[in-house]
């Protein structure tokens, strides 16, 4: 029937929904599933995108398990999503490194790390490496700016190429003509579910993590990390405003944008993926996808020691400290780079792109229009 | 662990909406209160995890509901109905406190939304559960758990000591222990009987062993019985239960809604005989649904299979099982294990009865038969279009009727007519008070919330006196 078990399964729950139906006003999913009547590979990998693994659903569903209908759509739909973060991945050849996710991301990270520490210690004798930089342009007695713009631009191209297409691999697969411009109201919607996490609240009575109580934080924890992600890479960008359009080069001030940014962008990082890693460690098991626990946890840690090298750079960038530190927070910078198109950071471009979807086929359906 | 040696001020046995209403209200009143529910706790609250919506009065538009339902056409589509049977001053008491329960039940954690997708008729009329029915008990029993209420799960009782209308203590088997139970006052929301097919048999001979149970296996009604037999006055037409005609491939029990199917007035309907046997248009499906599992159950082998072709393949709500299909009548009559001619001639002789007319399934059309028997006198179009499809069809029960007779303050009368002293019931048990026949959608759950309410209140307060 479908390209993979998974979608089988999804393709059976979905029936069993859309002839049920008591779960369309949780989220997302069960509107956009009652638009059709039939599931495609592309339909399901849609749906599965779709879903904020809120766990309501589960909660709520008479036909859960034990029962023999078994319907377990929020472990179904996070299968068939990570599948689908494979299926996308560009180019093919590094579609493999979903497979073993936790231990490819530990082991880029690792080498990323290794790389900068012995590229330092090599390029620079130990008075350098262990001196104490003050000032402007401090942070390029250890490493070049020219170098390090030419290494991180290259890595953030490369990784805005990957993630584009597979992007758009994604959007023609669930059914949207390539090329095809999202409207803008739809973009706005989309835009202000994803900034909000709308269908992270179980329809309103709140999200369920560990049991069947309505306790989950997630949402603010996700806040906290993916503001925080979004804060530091504001700071990444007017750093480089400021050093080539104002001449002003790094380290900056305490009170100065960049540095403001970064460091509540490094808390965000910091409390964020601890709350996120502590909440996966008590979700319930029945809801997860116990395969995919090391791409869950590898981009939260690769995210949090980012945060916690950048903030201790920070810290410590007066004394010492600072040269090992910047080659540690580097390498994290670096490693976190390369593997955004490899990781669980496509969730959110994924389902996005699924929201700016959803957003166009309500409004095709309030106005009465069909589909293309 | 719950402490069966005190003595609680209410015992409530069962475990839905009824039910956590009543614990609910009670434990508000200052009572100390303990909940008995017979089933695991996965499959607790009987039929309210299968439910949807609730029927409340409101007299003006809410954030949910398009439009005023007001008391007197709450009133008059019961009378319609239940053609007649029901106690109009039960009934109407119910309907008045209806309009309150829209609030009250959110006070408890219960959230509404708009009416779902293909149920757009009730829009008006009925409040629908965020989630569902489980979501609606799940937040009933967060709510009472937060108050205090002890639950046990898997307790069965088995035993009900009461003397001369007054309830003394309750006995239950807890695994593989049993224990006693003593509270001042007693609720009863322990549902109906219509997973008891031994119980059904009295009524239906054998055909019950054909029968689906739409809700859980544990709807077995021994409170009821229990009541019935220690003096407490009986209700409803004890024959009678709500048969709607499910998917015969469903599982004995629980297959719940997503087994139901909307596509009779599509097609027509034959027995095991490959013959029709009853108008397929006769009046709109949300008006004639609930006459099926009937009809169904009066056929031979308790079984029937709805026909139609792709021309309307997609126009009822999908459910759980794929249609059975086939490029000829006489190749679907096979799979079917129908006699393939006798199937072709019905076929053959009702589409040559069909007149030309404009279909349109939302209202009274014009399309119909002429000179057939029985007719179909809606909706009838040829079945001409390959391929074929069939749905095979069985009753599937929903509820019964047969209860205990109550008061104003859901207090149980006894078979001389005086009040009990301390048993009051809610919820299915007592449904017959009001609904004697029919059903209008969404309206046990008005039942139970309403006199579950009361039930509780009432109890805690004959606990103080």
């Amino acid at each position: 029937m479908h390209g993979t078990k998974i979608l089988d399964e999804a393709d059976r729950l979905m029936t069993v929904c859309n002839s049920c139906r008591y779960c369309e006003g949780l989220c997302a999913v069960f509107p956009a599933m009652e638009m059709r009547r039939a599931f495609s590979d592309g339909d399901l990998n849609y749906l599965a995108n779709l879903c904020h693994a809120c766990g309501a659903c589960y909660v709520d569903c008479q036909f859960s398990p034990p029962h023999e209908f078994n319907v377990n759509v929020p472990k179904t739909l996070a299968i068939a999503r990570a599948d689908s973060y494979a299926a996308y991945a560009w180019p093919r050849v590094f579609a493999g490194l979903f497979a073993r996710n936790g231990l490819a991301i530990s082991l880029i990270a690792a080498f990323s790390v290794a790389a900068f520490i012995f590229g330092f210690a090599a390029v620079n004798d130990r008075a350098v490496l262990y001196g104490i930089h003050t000032g402007p342009g401090a942070f390029y007695a250890l490493m070049p700016h020219s170098a390090m713009a030419a290494l991180f631009g290259a890595a953030f191209l490369y990784a805005i190429l990957a993630l584009v297409m597979s992007l758009r691999a994604f959007w023609r697969d669930i059914g949207e003509p390539v090329g095809m411009r999202a409207d803008s109201p739809s973009l706005w919607q989309a835009i202000r579910d994803a900034a909000t996490l709308r269908y992270l609240d179980g329809g309103g009575v709140g999200c369920f993590n560990d049991d069947d109580q309505p306790t989950d934080r997630r949402r603010l924890y996700h806040h906290f990390t993916a503001y925080g992600f979004l804060l530091c890479f504001a700071a990444t960008c007017v750093g480089t405003l400021y050093h080539y359009f104002l001449g002003r080069e790094a380290p900056y001030a305490w009170w100065d944008l960049p540095v403001l940014l970064g460091t509540l962008g490094g808390i965000g990082l910091f409390v964020g993926p601890i709350g996120l890693l502590a909440a996966k460690r008590q979700r319930d098991s029945v809801l997860v996808d116990e395969t995919r626990h090391g791409m869950e946890v590898a981009f939260t840690v690769t995210l949090l020691f980012t945060g916690v090298t950048g903030l201790a750079l920070l810290l410590w960038r007066d004394t010492t400290a600072m040269g090992p530190l910047l080659a540690l927070h580097l390498g994290f910078v670096f490693a976190l780079f390369i593997t955004l198109p490899y990781g669980k950071f496509v969730h959110g471009l994924y389902r996005f792109a699924a929201l700016v979807r959803y957003a166009r086929e309500r409004k095709m359906m309030a106005s009465g229009t069909t589909g293309e | 662990m719950v402490d069966l040696h005190r003595k609680f001020d209410v015992l409530v046995i069962g475990g839905g909406n009824a039910a956590l209403c009543a614990a609910i209200s009670a434990r508000q009143q200052g009572a100390s209160v303990l909940v008995l529910e017979g089933a695991p706790k996965f499959y607790r609250g009987g039929n309210t995890r299968h439910t949807r919506n609730m029927r409340c009065a409101h007299d003006a538009v809410t954030e949910i509901l398009t439009g005023p339902y007001t008391e007197q056409e709450f009133w008059e589509d019961l009378l319609r109905v239940t053609g007649g049977e029901t106690d109009e001053e039960l009934a109407r008491f119910m309907i008045a406190e209806s309009k309150d329960i829209l609030d009250w039940i959110v006070e408890q954690g219960v959230r509404w939304q708009p009416s779902l997708g293909g149920t757009l008729s009730l829009g008006r009329t009925n409040s629908f559960f965020l989630g569902g029915g489980r979501a609606m008990l799940n937040a009933l029993y967060r709510t009472a758990e937060a108050l205090g209420v002890e639950i046990m799960y898997d307790a069965e009782v088995i035993d009900l000591e009461i003397d001369n209308g007054m309830f003394l203590s309750a006995t239950l088997k807890h695994g593989e222990t049993s224990a006693s139970a003593c509270a001042s006052a007693l609720v009863a929301a322990a549902g109906g009987f219509e997973a008891n097919i031994e119980w059904l048999k009295q009524y239906w001979g054998e055909a019950a062993d054909n029968f689906l149970i739409r809700g859980t296996p544990y709807n077995r009604g021994a409170i009821l019985k229990m009541l019935l037999d220690r003096g407490v006055k009986e209700v409803g037409d004890p024959t009678q239960c709500h048969a709607v005609a499910i998917d015969a491939r469903a599982p004995r029990f629980d297959g719940g809604i997503i087994t139901r199917l909307d596509c009779v007035v599509f097609g027509i309907v034959v027995n095991r005989n490959a013959e029709r046997f009853y108008d397929e248009g006769e009046d709109i499906w949300p008006k004639r649904y609930a006459i099926w599992g009937r009809l169904v159950a009066g056929q031979p082998g308790q079984i029937a299979y709805i026909i139609f072709d792709s021309t309307v393949l997609t126009s009822f709500m999908p459910s759980l099982f794929p249609p059975i299909k086939a490029d000829t009548i006489a190749e679907l009559a096979g799979k079917l294990e129908l006699d393939p001619a006798a199937l072709e001639k019905t076929v053959a002789s009702f589409n040559a009865a069909v007149k030309p007319g404009t279909f349109d399934h939302t209202i009274l059309d014009d399309c119909r038969t002429e000179g057939l028997t029985p007719p179909k006198t809606h909706w009838a179009r040829k079945l001409e279009t390959p391929p074929y499809y069939a749905y095979p069809v069985r009753p599937g029960i929903t509820f019964t009727y047969l209860g205990t007779r109550v008061n104003k303050q859901a207090r149980m009368l006894m078979k001389d007519g005086r009040p009990s002293a301390n048993m009051f019931a809610a919820g299915e048990i007592m449904a017959g008070n009001v609904l004697g026949r029919g059903y209008a959608a969404g309206i046990g759950m008005t039942i139970g919330s309403v006199f579950g309410r009361v039930a509780g209140r009432e109890a805690a307060k004959n606990a103080r006196n």
